[in-house]
C-alpha cells in the first residue's frame, strides 16, 4: 500500500487501527523524498534521524497502551523561516544559513504537542522577499507539476513538498500572498488566516502588519484539521486575536445553498483567458447548487498593489535591522569597526532582500515618510472598507488566485515589477487582514493547476472552507496527482 | 527621474547596507521605476482618512508587570558570533 498522498483522516485511522506503525508511515515519506527532492528540491533540510527517533517513541507509546494525538506520526513540513528548536532555520538565507533557534515558534509548539512528525524545513524566497522561490539563495525549487515551472512563492518549498507527496501538510507563511499563490501554482489548499488568528511568535518577520502563518494541505478537511491545531491567541505575540475561530471541521457541510458570493471585477482585468474561463464555469457550477453570485465592486483594488509595495519593503527594512550580526547570524569577521561590521551584513543578503530594504528605508526616510509610508497607510484604510462593504452584503467573494498558472523558471527574475504582478488578486487580502483560501479548480491546457480564490470577512473562516468543500466534493481535484517520481 | 544616484548612496547608508558600484546603478534604475510606478498612488483622495497601522486594530496590550520564565543567558549565547563570559562581543566603534 503507498503510503503517501494520504490524507490525515486516512492515515491516523491506519495507526489507531493498527494497521501500519509511525515508523513506517515516516519511512514511506523520507522514500518519497528520495526519489523526488533531487528534482523538486523542496528541502532546505531534512529531519531524517529526528523524524525517525520520534517515530520510535511514539509507536512504542502505542505499543504500552497509551493514547496519542488524533495527528500523531502524520509527516509535515515547515517553511525555514519558522522557528524549530535545535533544527537549523535559514530563511533561505546566508544570514541564517548556521542558525539553530533556541526556542520553538507557537505553531510548532502546538503541532508538536499533537505529536506530528517535522519531515524537514522547506525552500522559500529569501525572507520570504518572493514570488517563485527563485530568490532563495541556495537554489530554486521546482514545481512537481512540471520542474521546467516555479512551484510559486515564497512557500514555494512547503506547497512543493505537499502536492509531491513528501509530506501530508506544510505550513507556509503570507505576506502578500505566500500561501495561496504557491498552493494554486501546485494545486493544492492554502489558507491565510485572519490577521490575528494565528500567532506569530518565532516567525522571522517580514512585514507585522501583514504575515500570517497557515496551512497548506491537499484537502479542505486536512485545512480544518490543521487550522484546529494553529489558531489561538498567544501571550507571545502581542498582535494575536482573543476572538475564537471554533472548531472549523463542524464546518465543513457541502452546501451552499443561499450563500451570496460576490465576484470582485477588478481582479479579473489582467487574468490569463484559460484561468478566467475555469473561474467563471466554477461560479456557474456554485450558482446551480444553490449560491447567489453577483458581481460586485472593490473600487480601490488598482491601487492595493502600490501600497503593498511602499507598506511591505517599510516594515521589511526595520523588521530586516535585527539582522546586524551582534546575537546571531553572519557576521563579516574582518570588520575593523563596529560600523564595518554593521555594513559587512550586506554579503549575507541576496539582490531582492537588498532592493526591498533600500526602498524601504527610503520611503520611511525623512522627508518622503508622509508622501510615501502614511499616504500607503491611508490607502490601506480605504481599501479594507471595499472589503467591509462587500462583506455587508456577500458571504464570500470569489476570484482567481492568480493572474497565469506556474510561469517558466527564469522568466521573471530580472524584472522585479513583472515578478510583484503575480500578486495582484492576493495582496489586497493581507492589507484589509481578511482570510482567504486557495483552492486547486482543474489544470490548463498544458497541465498546470489553476487556483480559486475564496475571501471571507474577518474570522469567517468558516464561510470559507464550507464553500471550499463543497467545490471540493463536485471538483475531486485531491484525487489528482503530478507524474513526478 | 525619482531617485537619483546620491540618495540610493545616503539610503544605503541608513540602511547599513555595502553597494557595490554596479549595485548603485542597478537599485537606482530599478528603485526608480518602483517609485515610478507606486507613485499613483498620488491620485488618491485621501484628506481625512486615518490611516491603518494595523487591521485589528488592537491597541496597547499590556501584561502583567510580573517576573515569568524566560530562556537562560548560555542558550541564547549559543547563536553569538562572538562572545566574551556572559557578553556578545563585537569590533568596537572606531572614531567616526
Amino acid at each position: 500500500m503507498t503510503l503517501y498522498y494520504k490524507s490525515i483522516h486516512d492515515l491516523t485511522t491506519l495507526i489507531r487501527q493498527r494497521e501500519v506503525s509511525i515508523a513506517e508511515v515516516v519511512e514511506a515519506h523520507l522514500e518519497r523524498v528520495q526519489a523526488v527532492d533531487g528534482q523538486i528540491k523542496a528541502f532546505v533540510t531534512v529531519n531524517e534521524e529526528g523524524a525517525r527517533e520520534k517515530a520510535r517513541r511514539l509507536d512504542e507509546a502505542l505499543q504500552r497502551g497509551e493514547s496519542l494525538s488524533p495527528l500523531a506520526g502524520i509527516p509535515m513540513a515547515y517553511k525555514d523561516n519558522i522557528c524549530t528548536k535545535g533544527i537549523r532555520t535559514t530563511c533561505s538565507s546566508k544570514m541564517l544559513k548556521e542558525y539553530i533557534p533556541p526556542y520553538n515558534a507557537t505553531v510548532v509548539e502546538r503541532l508538536e504537542g499533537a505529536q506530528v512528525i517535522v519531515i524537514g524545513k522547506t525552500n522559500l524566497d529569501e525572507f520570504a522577499f518572493g514570488s517563485s522561490t527563485e530568490n532563495s539563495a541556495f537554489f530554486p525549487t521546482h514545481n512537481p507539476w512540471n520542474v521546467t515551472r516555479v512551484p510559486g512563492g515564497s512557500s514555494g518549498g512547503s506547497a512543493a513538498a505537499v502536492a509531491a507527496g513528501e509530506v501530508v501538510a506544510s505550513l507556509g507563511s503570507d505576506t502578500g500572498g505566500s500561501i495561496r499563490q504557491p498552493a494554486a501554482f501546485c494545486g493544492i489548499v492554502g489558507l491565510k488566516p485572519t490577521y490575528g488568528a494565528v500567532s506569530r511568535y518565532g516567525l522571522v518577520a517580514f512585514a507585522s502588519s501583514l504575515d500570517q502563518i497557515g496551512p497548506l494541505t491537499r484537502n479542505v478537511t486536512d485545512c480544518a484539521v490543521m487550522m484546529n491545531l494553529l489558531a489561538g491567541h498567544d501571550i507571545n505575540d502581542s498582535t494575536a486575536s482573543k476572538q475564537k475561530l471554533g472548531d472549523l471541521t463542524e464546518a465543513l457541510c457541502a452546501d451552499v445553498r443561499g450563500i451570496k458570493v460576490g465576484v470582485p471585477q477588478e481582479y479579473f482585468q489582467v487574468v490569463h483567458p484559460e484561468v478566467a474561463e475555469k473561474v467563471r464555469q466554477v461560479l456557474g457550477l456554485l450558482t446551480r447548487l444553490g449560491a447567489e453570485v453577483e458581481a460586485v465592486s472593490l473600487p480601490h483594488t488598482e491601487y492595493a498593489l502600490l501600497a503593498y509595495y511602499i507598506i511591505a519593503p517599510a516594515e521589511a527594512s526595520s523588521n530586516l535591522a535585527r539582522f546586524d550580526s551582534v546575537r546571531y547570524g553572519y557576521r563579516y569577521n574582518e570588520a575593523e569597526s563596529l560600523t564595518e561590521m554593521y555594513n559587512g551584513r550586506s554579503n549575507a543578503f541576496g539582490s531582492e532582500v537588498k532592493r526591498r530594504m533600500m526602498l524601504g528605508t527610503y520611503v520611511l526616510s525623512s522627508g518622503y515618510y508622509d508622501a510615501y509610508y502614511r499616504k500607503a497607510q491611508q490607502v490601506r484604510t480605504l481599501i479594507k472598507a471595499d472589503f467591509e462593504q462587500a462583506f455587508a452584503k456577500y458571504d464570500v467573494l470569489i476570484s482567481p488566485t492568480t493572474p497565469t498558472t506556474a510561469f517558466p523558471l527564469g522568466k521573471n527574475v530580472q524584472d522585479p515589477l513583472a515578478m510583484y504582478q503575480s500578486d495582484l488578486c492576493t495582496v489586497p487580502v493581507n492589507l484589509a487582514g481578511v482570510p482567504a483560501l486557495s483552492m486547486p479548480i482543474g489544470l490548463d491546457t498544458e497541465g498546470l493547476p489553476i487556483g480559486l480564490q475564496i475571501i471571507g470577512n474577518h474570522f469567517a473562516e468558516g464561510m470559507i472552507l464550507r464553500v471550499a468543500y463543497t467545490l471540493e466534493a463536485e471538483l475531486k481535484m485531491y484525487l489528482r496527482h503530478p507524474a513526478v517520481g | 527621474m525619482m531617485i537619483e544616484r546620491a540618495e540610493v548612496e545616503h539610503v544605503a547608508k541608513l540602511a547599513r547596507l555595502n553597494l557595490s558600484a554596479e549595485e548603485v546603478d542597478l537599485y537606482t534604475v530599478q528603485l526608480d521605476r518602483i517609485l515610478e510606478y507606486v507613485d499613483k498612488l498620488e491620485q488618491v483622495e485621501t484628506t481625512e482618512i486615518t490611516p491603518t497601522a494595523q487591521p485589528l486594530s488592537l491597541t496597547n496590550v499590556w501584561r502583567e508587570d510580573e517576573l515569568d520564565e524566560s530562556l537562560d543567558s548560555e542558550t541564547i549565547l549559543t547563536t553569538a558570533p562572538d562572545r566574551e563570559g556572559q557578553y556578545f562581543k563585537t569590533p568596537k566603534i572606531l572614531g567616526s
